[in-house]
């Protein structure tokens, strides 16, 4: 359960080798006994990420996890719910690509677009399902400022996560009478392995920042934030220009 | 009988934190909470009275919580000997109310009357007359306990059933749901309390005054605090200590109608305060004004029950004060002995930078034979704080230092410490669930609060 200060007992992270999802997932363990479950495929990585998490003095589990494998989520899901109420959910998986690559190649553009978002649907109807039945819980979903107002310069992407965030911010309003919170989070530019070799955008920030203001949404039981905050005026800003002006900015 | 019918409600405890979704039953009779714990599902079930209790005892996520407060008959008063036999979810306020013109008073009060006869029981309460009286579940003389097995049980103190009496006093209905309590209430003259007032300039000395001696003098005992300033006013206290009084004692105007239910109410809260609103800079002021309000040295005033006993039901609804964040209480008992211990712990919260107005300390007498029953021989001290960052971590250091000095927290009050932290804290824990085992081996009644600290 979570407790009146925030703190969750039991977490989920899907895409668990997600290093914003670890550092959510650290940040808890250290203020609390902590089960973790991370459901990623199988990988060196994975098992790293679980031994750290364990140094903490949290109780990990793994689940074998392939976002592509549509089917087999239900299934994920059950298992992840097997052994008592989960307590937090972040859904942090996804892929960034190439962004030029992406509109060109029908392979890579339809990959992304099922990583992205049809995936986070299949999951989040699953995970909403499970949720209404245990009558609690909070459910963080990782969109991105590039959902917000979607640009020239990565627009698959940036349309894979508006869909995300719409979906997840609707699915939180429906679920908001069952007792269950649904967090979006919109992050900026993040220096993580995602990101790594890219130039670093204005406002960048790293994974255990974006766990703090996760941590403290939870809490708070907030619907939407930016990380860091700045994002929200910068975004509504972005937004309301018009698009003969938008498409001359170099972003 | 009609299919029981329930609603989904999201629910929380008086701190407003930790919502969770469950069915809620709304029975009017001990048939129909028969008939509701009978359709509970694979989640269980949960009494619930008025909601007092800061954090998630009344709730029950995915499951159903039954709401006692529609069972309320008073089935009988009897004049001379005291005895009252009342439905659980009677509150204290009506209890009061029926019995004051017998010359009744209920022996034990909380903080606040909105609580039912159920939830004092499951909570075994106490209050500022603790030393001289015990905690609630002393003067409950037997009980209707509907058990996991659809039974309904009548439980008596010394009785065949005497175990399961004691686990269900201050069991935080996970035994099962009281339906009905006879309990003995005290004679009196009066509703009106005599008053002594002193006021301490710091903690040394408010440690004293509750030394020396003049503590027994009264039924009725208790400190507000401070818990904010730092250096020499840090523990500066007010006190607030009385007894009931006899009819010579009163002023004549009251003379004539000693027993009048004198508890006023000056407005219910609106839901409307923002968060941060209870910060440092408020919460110093308005302590800085609660303390110099009260005269230096009073003796012998006749106050009534609101101005002695509960402040804060001149506003109802006082907790959304706290913001849509919440707040939580903290509750802990440390022996006599652990008087060192007691002063870092109050210095620590005044150096936390967390901060507290509604700061409670009282010397607690004997406890009782209930394994999970809170009180000890000892001091307690209760604080508010605000949800803020950095609460988590500074409320574990606080656990850990309650532990060391060995105390232990208030489950009516608990709302977020760890299980294994909550398992040290009560020793008798495990002959506690033996009891809840043998009526309920499969976990019927459950809630947030016995799920989150695996009780």
């Amino acid at each position: 359960m979570i407790n009146a200060v925030g703190t969750p007992q039991s977490l989920l992270l899907l895409g668990g080798t997600s290093e914003i999802g670890l550092a959510i997932a650290e940040n808890y363990a250290r203020q609390r006994p902590l089960t973790v479950t991370l459901a990623a495929r199988p990988s060196a990585r994975l098992d790293a990420a679980a031994a750290k998490l364990r140094h903490l003095g949290a109780t990990v589990r793994t689940l074998p996890f392939d976002a592509r494998d549509i089917d087999s989520h239900p299934k994920l899901v059950e298992d992840a719910f097997s052994e008592g109420d989960i307590d937090v959910t972040v859904v942090a998986f996804g892929l960034l690509g190439d962004a030029e690559q992406l509109w060109q190649d029908h392979t890579a553009g339809v990959e992304l677009a099922q990583v992205n978002f049809t995936a986070p649907v299949s999951l989040g109807i699953a995970l909403a399902e499970r949720l209404r039945k245990q009558g609690h819980g909070a459910l963080v979903a990782l969109s991105s400022v590039a959902g917000e107002r979607v640009r020239r310069s990565n627009f698959v992407y940036g349309a894979t996560k508006a869909g995300f965030d719409g979906f997840y911010l609707g699915l939180g309003e429906a679920l908001r009478p069952e007792g269950i919170h649904v967090t979006v989070v919109r992050p900026g530019f993040v220096r993580t392995k995602m990101t790594e070799g890219m130039t670093a955008a204005p406002m960048a920030t790293t994974a255990d920042k974006v766990a703090e203001v996760v941590v403290d949404a939870v809490r708070k039981r907030k619907d939407l934030v930016w990380a860091p905050a700045q994002w929200r005026l910068v975004m509504s800003v972005l937004r309301h220009i018009p698009r003969p002006i938008f498409r001359k900015l170099p972003i | 009988m009609e299919p029981a019918k329930f609603e989904t409600r999201t629910l929380t405890g008086w701190g407003r934190t930790a919502p969770s979704a469950a069915r809620v039953a709304g029975p009017s009779t001990a048939d129909d909470v028969i008939a509701a714990v009978a359709a509970a599902g694979e989640r269980g079930v949960i009494a619930r009275g008025l909601g007092r209790s800061y954090g998630d005892p009344a709730q029950n996520a995915g499951g159903l919580v039954v709401d006692m407060t529609g069972v309320d008959r008073v089935h009988s008063i009897d004049a001379g000997s005291g005895l009252a036999v009342l439905d659980a979810g009677v509150s204290l306020d009506k209890l009061m109310r029926a019995a004051l013109p017998f010359g009744l008073w209920v022996p034990v009060l909380p903080g606040t009357r909105q609580v039912t006869i159920g939830g004092a029981i499951g909570s075994d309460i106490h209050g500022k007359n603790h030393h001289s009286a015990g905690s609630f579940g002393n003067h409950v003389r037997s009980m209707d306990l509907l058990t996991a097995d659809g039974q309904v049980r009548t439980i008596t103190p010394d009785g065949p059933d005497s175990d399961l009496f004691w686990a269900t006093v201050g069991g935080m209905g996970l035994t099962g749901i009281i339906l009905r309590a006879t309990v003995a209430l005290k004679h009196t003259e009066s509703a009106y309390f005599v008053v002594d007032t002193d006021r301490t300039s710091g903690l040394d000395e408010t440690l004293e005054l509750f030394s020396d001696g003049s503590d027994d003098g009264y039924d009725y005992s208790m400190a507000w605090f401070d818990s904010i300033s730092t250096g020499p006013k840090l523990g500066r206290a007010v006190f607030s200590r009385g007894s009931l009084a006899k009819v010579d004692e009163l002023p004549k105007k009251h003379r004539a109608n000693p027993l009048r239910f004198d508890a006023p109410q000056l407005l219910t809260l609106p839901d409307v305060f923002p968060n941060g609103l209870a910060n440092k800079l408020t919460f110093r002021a308005l302590g800085e004004a609660w303390y110099r309000k009260a005269p230096k040295r009073g003796r012998g005033q006749i106050q009534n029950l609101t101005a002695f006993y509960h402040p804060l039901d001149l506003f109802g609804e006082w907790n959304r004060a706290y913001g849509s964040h919440g707040f939580l209480q903290y509750q802990f008992i440390v022996p006599f002995s652990a008087d060192a211990e007691l002063r870092t712990i109050v210095r620590r919260i005044a150096e936390s930078g967390h901060v507290s107005f509604l700061n409670v300390l009282k010397r607690m007498g004997a406890g009782n034979q209930a394994p999970l029953s809170f009180p000890q021989p000892g001091w307690t001290i209760t604080v508010d704080f605000p949800i803020t960052p950095g609460l988590t971590e500074f409320c574990a250091s606080l656990d850990e230092a309650v532990l060391a000095a060995g105390g232990r927290l208030y489950l009516a009050k608990e709302s977020r410490t760890a299980p294994q932290t909550f398992h040290r804290m009560y020793p008798r824990l495990d002959e506690w669930r033996k009891v809840r085992d043998s009526v309920d081996p499969d976990g019927l009644f459950t809630s947030d609060q016995s799920r989150r600290l695996g009780l």
